[in-house]
């Protein structure tokens, strides 16, 4: 076990709270950093794509798992971002400026969204949230002019002050910086009081109140980060593909935004990274597998649907706290060697709360 | 100490059919502590959560400072320097006790949105002077074994205290405690009386508190008022008030309910 003997506020405030972590933490961007040389084109792209999508998962963790805010219409803020990035990429816009329109356009958009989640909660506000999805799905379909409707269309490549990212390499790394600079965005949030203010109105919203928040502002920030950062996400990923088309942005790829958060772990920033591996890693778990499965299973139509639901339920059912709280518990065996023992993460029962108020 | 903090003036709210509290005014002076009882279904934590803006006034009007509370927001309430807490407990579950009382302290933030994100030195020393205050709450009211445990794993007792000292850290002037002593033991009790007194003589912060306990009552309070379905009773010194009739009627019963009760001899 670790002990930690504080001495200063700072020690408080600072993100890396002990030696252990400062070592683990460069360790893991050293192996990021030189994974162009260690890993094929192939994984590097798929690592690519965990970046790209632990980007928006800490947008999504932002909006469900610390201000309990779920939305079912996640994949349309990815679309929006996606879509704003083809048009002014293609229309020669250089591309930092082009990704921050992007981001800014989901954000305005997100804050729209945000304005019902004022009024309704829970499933109501999943109910809500699922209909501006297809709403905005429709508009990718029928835009012509903007979107290339169902057809589609093709993008540029990113242009970075006059220098083309023509490899997977370039890429790479332009995804690991927007990657590690969200990190930071998400963890400076959780430490100052505006994430304390989401973290209070996760849990008692009549509380937050009477502390003082405000509740309609700090929902609606909320709501606008959550899809800045999944427009950050829809950009990248439209680069990564070239090619970007209604149906990438439909309810599925909400459910799988939202899965993803669930099974890495709501309410952790670990949990957005756990999930986004997961996520990846899974087809690729399930397509290696296939040929070792016995044809009536292997080749199947909707493997991959039912596995995943499997695990989503296995999830809820034996580990609400996802990949990250998995993790905790083996730590905390691991730490604790040889005392751990069963109960030491049974939930608490929750006490009488006045149902009237909420 | 006779100056006027809070008056409610001819205060009724009715939900439907039901008038939960009907024409009730009184003044809380500057430094006391106010106390409100009276049977289940009095309108007592109604009162609470008109002051809180949770509820809007049928009629009439509180006025806090000369200023009108029904033309704020529920959250600006707060701003004003009216902390509460809550009969069933509302803390912040899932953060822990230093994240709770942190929060107590958002009314005193002095960073926007953009100086959070990017964690300036701003913010760093804002940071650091909210924790300098929360210290100090922790320190009046011996919090400092729990100051990193998630609030979701304490006991009840020590819960109780939690949202004692988050209300405090907004720095009030003045203080709602709803059921200050439901369901603590008897040395915790006791241990709120001292709080309490602490709270008042030495933060001079003035309290107005909803409490069953008798003999806390009558302990700490200098007014007490009593009420019964919606309505006023009797206002004064907590043994005044034990003594008048009215309120012993209430509690017990008149002398005609019981005789009517008692079988013909």
């Amino acid at each position: 076990m670790r002990f930690i003997f504080k001495t200063d506020y700072a020690q408080d405030i600072r993100l890396a709270k002990h030696g252990g972590h400062v070592f683990w933490y460069s360790a893991l961007l050293l192996a990021l950093l030189a994974a162009p040389w260690i890993v094929s084109e192939y994984w590097l792209a798929q690592v690519t794509f965990i970046l790209i999508y632990s980007i928006v998962g800490l947008g999504l963790m932002l909006l469900a798992g610390f201000t309990g805010l779920f939305s079912l219409g996640h994949a349309a803020f990815l679309g929006v971002g996606a879509y704003t990035q083809a048009a002014l990429t293609n229309a020669g816009l250089p591309f930092p400026l082009a990704i921050a329109c992007a981001g800014a356009l989901s954000a305005a958009v997100g804050m729209v969204v945000g304005l019902p989640a004022l009024r309704v909660k829970g499933i109501y506000l999943g109910i809500a949230t699922l209909a501006f999805g297809f709403i905005v799905e429709e508009v990718f379909a029928r835009w012509e002019s903007v979107t290339g409707g169902n057809a589609g269309i093709h993008i540029k490549l990113p242009e970075l002050f006059g220098w083309q990212l023509d490899s997977g390499e370039e890429f790479y790394f332009l995804c690991l910086v927007l990657t590690v600079g969200a990190t930071l965005v998400i963890l400076n949030l959780l430490r100052s009081p505006t994430g304390r203010a989401f973290v209070a109105i996760r849990d008692s919203e009549v509380s937050a109140q009477s502390m003082g928040i405000h509740l309609a502002r700090y929902k609606t920030v909320s709501f606008a980060i959550s899809a800045a950062l999944a427009g950050v996400g829809g950009a990248l990923y439209a680069h990564k593909l070239q090619f970007i088309s209604p149906d990438q942005f439909n309810i599925l790829q909400s459910i799988d935004l939202l899965l993803m958060v669930v099974i890495g772990g709501l309410g952790s920033v670990h949990g957005a990274f756990l999930g986004a591996i997961f996520l990846i890693s899974m087809p690729q778990v399930i397509a290696l597998s296939k040929d070792q499965l016995p044809d009536v299973v292997g080749q199947a139509p909707g493997l991959q649907g039912l596995v995943y639901g499997l695990v989503l339920i296995a999830f809820v059912l034996f580990e609400p706290l996802g990949l990250y709280g998995r993790w905790l518990k083996v730590r905390t065996y691991l730490q604790t060697f040889p005392f751990y023992r069963r109960g030491m993460f049974k939930r608490q029962k929750s006490f009488q709360k006045s149902e009237r108020l909420r | 100490m006779t100056e006027v903090l809070l008056s409610a003036r001819n205060l009724s709210v009715r939900f439907g059919g039901v008038l939960a509290v009907n024409g009730v005014s009184f003044d809380v002076k500057r430094g006391e502590v106010f106390t409100l009882i009276g049977p289940n279904g009095a309108g007592k934590t109604t009162v609470f959560n008109l002051i809180s803006r949770i509820y809007t006034p049928t009629a009439g009007e509180i006025e806090f400072e000369n200023r009108k509370l029904s033309e704020l927001a529920p959250h600006d309430v707060a701003r004003l320097g009216i902390a509460r807490t809550f009969q069933n407990i509302e803390l912040f579950e899932h953060a822990t006790v230093l994240q709770n009382l942190l929060i107590g302290r958002h009314t005193h933030r002095e960073t926007g949105l953009w100086s959070d994100i990017f964690f300036t030195p701003a913010a760093r020393r804002a940071e650091i002077a909210a924790r300098e205050k929360v210290e100090e709450v922790i320190d009046l009211l011996d919090l400092q074994h729990h100051r990193e445990s998630l609030v979701a794993g304490l006991p009840y007792g020590v819960r109780k205290v939690v949202e004692l000292a988050r209300a405090l850290c907004t720095e009030p002037k003045l203080l709602l405690l709803d059921e200050p002593s439901s369901g603590l033991n008897t040395e915790e009790t006791d241990d709120m009386v001292f709080w309490i007194r602490d709270i008042q003589q030495e933060l001079g912060v003035t309290v107005l508190m909803v409490e069953h306990d008798m003999s806390l009552v009558s302990k700490v309070s200098d007014r007490v008022l009593a009420m019964n379905q919606g309505e006023m009773l009797a206002l004064g010194t907590p043994s005044e008030v034990q003594s008048h009739p009215g309120v012993i009627e209430a509690y017990l019963g008149s002398v005609d309910d019981v005789s009517s009760l008692r079988r013909a001899a």
